[in-house]
């Protein structure tokens, strides 16, 4: 494996693009860090990737358009699956039309929502972490995520991407709104809750 | 210029003098006296009358080592918030007696900044970091970014230092506890299972020591829990502060807090510095500890950026958040 093939390094892994079976693929492989002891290294690795792999499953469940998974390496931490062509959201809201980005927006809406029917959490929804593809929104990077029932939970999901499009995209903070109705479109369990919570967390004046 | 401040949130009373030119700080004294509660907690009224028996003798003692006359002060500082409202208000009452007394200006500061700012003052290398802050009631892993020091990850419940007064104290151990559990983890290389829980770049400690105890009620060597309790929360520390690093993009890392004080902690941040090629700096250990020299320090930058308070202005906070503070001495 070259260097020039890693696309991305982050604090906790690293994404290498290569071929599987004769298809583009990228690995994700979660880093051995030596500055915690060997047990919990072996331990945090293996159920992160594990964790993750479960969570991309099931989001597909729901309908939601993730990477097919080639492999998972749970030892290893190293999964492996469809490179994803297309453009990351972040890169192209900012340049779309207004009525492309309000159509973006209930379509994130709508996806967001069914993640949530399911009581999947992303954990962290940011516009880098979305590829439209053929029209279609994929979800990468359910590293921080987690099966969770509570509102709370969807709450904060949601206040993630509000924050991110604040900072990443500030000239068209307000339009979050048509993400909450897109939102409210397939998310049928309790919307209002969801929605207060968003104002409770805003409220609590947290910064991340 | 010369500051005066006056450190007391929790059970700590702190005098620190220094003298600041432009961004360097040089700590004249720093005196420090500690209230240790005879069992079980701070008792928050009990440390605010230690406070209170000290704190005149202290400001005494400090004017003699730094050998100035409290006539050449310059300005008095203290520690607004947060904290524990009877040892804020001890500290704050005497910093406006201070004020009025000798006809000086006087400048109420936030503690968890005063711990970043002090690292920043006294290494001149350390320009903007990433500052994991550790002490009993706090953890959080603070940056400088758009005008102001943001909190990217604190603990959901506990700090840590209270995480491991906690643990201590179910086994009778006098407080405070860590440099007793270090010891004691010393002795031991095998690892028992604790929940590790790191949340985006939050934190939890609670989990930890409930299993932690339970591990002793259930006898399991003690040496061996020290280490597990050690290594597992460490980690974690350790790997939020690479996550807000990596996130804010920031080539350096610092600790402050009494919990820095721990040989283990700062060797995981530290290699974890190294890995990224970042930069690791740790003040000593009485600068990381609340100590009155790092409220002057940040008193004295925050009057020389043009801030000035009137009595009025003065009122403790005890819900002093760290981002509260608009940061008007950085770009």
């Amino acid at each position: 494996m070259t260097e020039e093939n890693s696309i991305y390094q982050g604090a906790e892994a690293k994404i290498i693009k290569t071929m599987c079976l004769g298809y583009p693929v990228v690995e994700k492989r979660r880093l051995k860090k030596s500055y915690r002891i060997q047990e919990i290294d072996t331990r945090l690795i293996a159920s992160r990737t594990k964790e993750e792999a479960k969570l991309m499953a099931a989001a597909r469940k729901q309908g939601v358009c993730v990477p097919i998974i080639f492999d998972v390496d749970i030892q290893q931490g190293i999964i492996t699956m469809e490179y994803i062509e297309g453009n990351r959201i972040k890169d192209i809201y900012n340049t779309l039309s207004k009525q492309k980005r309000l159509k973006l927006c209930r379509d994130i809406g709508e996806s967001i929502g069914r993640l949530h029917m399911g009581d999947i959490i992303h954990g962290d929804i940011t516009t880098s972490n979305m590829i439209v593809y053929e029209g279609r929104i994929h979800f990468i990077d359910f590293g921080l995520g987690e099966i969770n029932h509570e509102v709370e939970a969807k709450g904060v999901d949601l206040h993630v991407l509000m924050e991110a499009m604040e900072s990443t995209h500030s000239r068209f903070a307000n339009e979050f709104k048509y993400v909450l109705e897109g939102y409210k479109r397939t998310y049928i369990k309790n919307p209002k809750e969801v929605e207060g919570k968003i104002q409770e967390i805003v409220q609590r004046g947290r910064y991340r | 210029m010369i500051t005066l401040g006056i450190e007391g949130t929790a059970h700590s009373i702190g005098i620190g003098i220094v003298k600041g030119r432009n961004d360097s700080c040089s700590v004249l004294s720093n005196m420090i006296r500690t209230y240790r509660p005879e069992k079980g907690g701070i008792h928050p009224r009990e440390a605010a009358n230690h406070h209170v028996t000290y704190i005149a003798e202290l400001i005494k003692e400090a004017l003699q080592q730094a050998h100035i006359p409290a006539q050449d002060v310059d300005l008095i500082s203290f520690s607004q918030g947060p904290g524990l409202g009877p040892c804020l208000r001890t500290a704050a009452t005497a910093a406006r007696a201070l004020s009025l007394k000798l006809h000086k200006p006087i400048i109420g500061v936030n503690h968890c900044v005063a711990h970043l700012e002090i690292g920043r003052g006294v290494l001149p290398e350390c320009t903007d970091p990433v500052l994991l802050y550790t002490s009993g009631a706090n953890t959080q892993v603070i940056a400088f970014a758009e005008g102001k020091y943001r909190v990217f990850g604190e603990t959901l419940d506990i700090g840590i230092g209270n995480c491991l007064d906690k643990f201590g104290r179910s086994l009778q151990m006098p407080f405070p506890s860590g440099p007793r559990i270090e010891q004691l983890a010393k002795k031991s290389t095998n690892y028992l299972e604790l929940p590790y829980s790191v949340k985006g770049m939050d934190i939890a400690f609670s989990g930890l020591l409930t299993a932690a105890i339970h591990y002793h009620k259930n006898n399991k060597p003690l040496g061996d829990i020290c280490y597990s309790l050690q290594e597992t929360a460490f980690a974690a520390l350790t790997e939020i502060t690479e996550r807000a690093m990596a996130h804010t993009e920031k080539q350096q890392v610092l600790l402050g807090g009494g919990v820095a004080a721990n040989q283990r902690l700062r060797d995981m941040v530290s290699i974890m510095a190294n890995e990224r090629g970042a930069r690791f700096f740790v003040p000593e250990k009485s600068l990381c500890v609340d100590n009155g020299a790092m409220i002057a320090w940040l008193g004295y930058i925050m009057y020389q950026s043009g801030v000035r308070m009137e009595i009025d202005d003065t009122i403790i906070n005890q819900r002093f958040r760290t981002d509260q503070v608009e940061v008007i001495w950085r770009d």
